[in-house]
């Protein structure tokens, strides 16, 4: 069958190539063999990559980075999970105003959330700045997000097949291992995919809370005011999207996986 | 209580059942609202206090004052004079700084619908085939490093960046356009290009919620295309549109990297003074003070953009 080419067709393509066109730049001028980001292109190169196995205080920040974003997933997901059960299947008074109080790190700008807790962490508890106060910051704007993802895999099942375990003799535990749990497990992957995500890319909450070790994303910060350091930055960069990407389209994968969900527009 | 007075056999125990229900779903809140009130309720209302307090040289004053809020309003106490006239300016004035963070993230906010309602309309009516993998393709550049999509722009726009160098290249031009990077207008496409995968969703889940018999009906009834979209498309999707613009617009106005990166010195926004008061001129309460009138801004004009909403709607109904 001919597909209709009109005006919204070009569009969309054109659109794409909005999308993606700045952000693949980074990856074509890390493989080209120049200092600077200029057309026209010079050659092929692997230098630049190849330069990051010797750079330490680089890989330092990467482990400070995935340390962090294990440790926040895990986190926001152990605490989201009985959160969005609580939400989804208990009819509470106040669930409503509850829920969209819970939302609010997606809408107060990140600097706020970051000046407030520095403010409370240096000022009033007086706590040293480390890793663990960006692991906090990050878990707070994690919640929302894992949550949604929890909730809606939660309301995309049909809560029978809990009643029908309650029914059957299963204690509340045993119900939530045998049967939620299990359906809910798309949820729960996506859910640990999304914090890690969203923890691994972060950049002014830990800018703001780090103390003297590096998040990846700070390091990147710092060396983006030199010019000499241009093609380093491009060949990490080009690493950490495609591996934001890869993660992404795992988490999306698997967040289709299993039961089909009735929500309108979810795919 | 009014069980003891009042004995009701009948719903006693239904009630003392509701009420273990309760309680155990208010347990398994209880962690993450702790987290949430912990550090974010908590640390906001500390915002607030400090911001009634004064730095005095390394010392924190906290005779409460209105002193922070009367320095964002006031320009100076002693005017610079330029060409004999006095100017009680000094830069930045936190009261300019905030219209002009407000204008341009509205700006931004108003481009990036612009851009993601006709690429929602696309996937919501004109995708048949491949619907996830589109939406999948769409959203994948919100999820990867904003710190990096905004760092790409500053490659395409700068002065040896892909736009000078390609144009060069191509002899268009034999020097660099210098009016590309470094300026409120590259903070608007930059924010507005980083920002668009993510309002394209709750468009596009409003847009297919639409009833298709809608449209078939008026088609057969002889509205023209354009009537249809007018009548029925715009009006049902504006509940995902407004959802869009809020969730760019909120956000945008306190960005902190974009304006860093590719504004300059004249395209600095309201959360370069906050990161500068409190990181470098050691002025927490100050810095608190613009950090809580930038939020209380926010949600004012929040409040009469949905008020402004609501009230045509009521209008409309009652016509």
């Amino acid at each position: 069958m001919l597909k209709k080419i009109d005006g919204i067709w070009v569009y969309a393509v054109f659109f794409v190539i909005f999308l993606y066109g700045p952000v693949l730049l980074m990856p074509v001028f890390a493989l080209n063999d120049g200092t600077f980001a200029t057309f026209p292109l010079k050659g092929f190169t692997l230098k630049n990559f190849s330069a990051m196995a010797a750079n330490t205080s680089m890989i330092l920040a990467f482990q400070n980075s995935l340390k962090i974003a294990v440790a926040v997933a895990v986190l926001s997901t152990v605490l989201a999970m009985p959160a969005s059960l609580a939400l989804t299947r208990f009819r509470l008074p106040g669930g409503g105003p509850i829920q969209s109080f819970m939302m609010l790190p997606l809408v107060i700008p990140s600097i706020v959330i970051a000046v407030a807790l520095l403010v409370i962490i240096l000022k009033i508890f007086g706590i040293q700045l480390s890793l663990w106060t960006v692991a906090a910051g990050h878990v707070l704007i994690c919640l929302p997000f894992c949550m949604s993802v929890l909730m809606s895999r939660l309301e995309g099942f049909d809560p029978n097949l809990e009643e029908a375990s309650r029914d059957l003799g299963c204690n509340a535990w045993q119900t939530f291992w045998r049967t939620t749990f299990p359906l809910a497990l798309p949820g729960v992957i996506s859910s640990l995919l999304m914090g890690f995500i969203i923890s691994f890319d972060e950049f002014v909450i830990a800018f703001f809370l780090t103390g003297t070790e590096n998040t990846l994303p700070v390091y990147l910060f710092s060396q983006l005011r030199f010019p000499n350091k241009l093609p380093g930055v491009l060949a990490l960069g080009s690493l950490i999207l495609v591996g934001s990407a890869v993660l992404v389209i795992a988490a999306e994968i698997i967040r289709k996986r299993g039961a089909p969900s009735n929500n309108p527009g979810d795919y | 209580m009014s069980a003891t007075i009042e004995p009701d056999t009948a719903s006693r125990p239904r009630d003392a059942e509701r009420m273990r229900r309760w309680l155990r779903g208010y347990g398994l809140l209880s962690p993450a609202l702790a987290v949430i009130v912990a550090m974010l309720a908590l640390p906001v209302a500390a915002l607030v206090l400090l911001s009634f307090w004064t730095q005095n040289g390394f010392e924190l004053d906290r005779t409460p004052t209105l002193e922070n809020y009367a320095q964002l309003v006031r320009l100076t106490d002693e005017p610079t004079v330029w060409f004999g006239i006095p100017f009680y300016f000094s830069y930045p004035v936190p009261a300019i700084l905030m219209i002009k963070s407000v204008v341009m993230s509205l700006s931004a906010t108003i481009a990036v619908i612009a851009l993601a309602y006709p690429m929602a309309y696309f996937l919501a009516f004109r995708v048949h085939k491949h619907k996830a993998l589109w939406i999948i393709l769409i959203t994948i550049p919100f999820w990867t490093s904003y710190l990096l999509r905004v760092f790409a722009w500053k490659i395409v726009l700068g002065f040896n960046g892909a736009i000078n160098s390609g144009l060069k290249a191509l002899g268009i031009i034999d020097q660099p356009l210098e009016f590309l990077l470094y300026n409120p207008g590259a903070v608007v496409i930059t924010l507005a290009h980083s920002w668009v995968a993510f309002a394209i969703l709750p468009i596009f889940v409003s847009l297919e919620k639409i009833d298709r018999s809608l449209l078939e009906a008026a088609s057969d009834l002889g509205d023209s295309k354009l009537k249809r979209f007018l009548r029925i498309t715009l009006p049902l999707s504006a509940p995902g549109t407004v959802a869009a613009a809020l969730l760019v617009f909120i956000p945008t106005v306190g960005d902190y990297v974009t304006p860093t990166l590719v504004g300059g010195p004249g395209g600095t926004m309201i959360g370069n003074l906050v990161q500068e008061l409190f990181l470098r001129q050691n002025n927490a309460p100050l810095g608190a003070a613009v950090a809580i009138t930038m939020m209380l801004i926010i949600a004012l004009i929040v409040a009469i953009f949905l008020w402004a909403i609501g009230y045509r709607r009521i209008r409309a109904r009652r016509a």
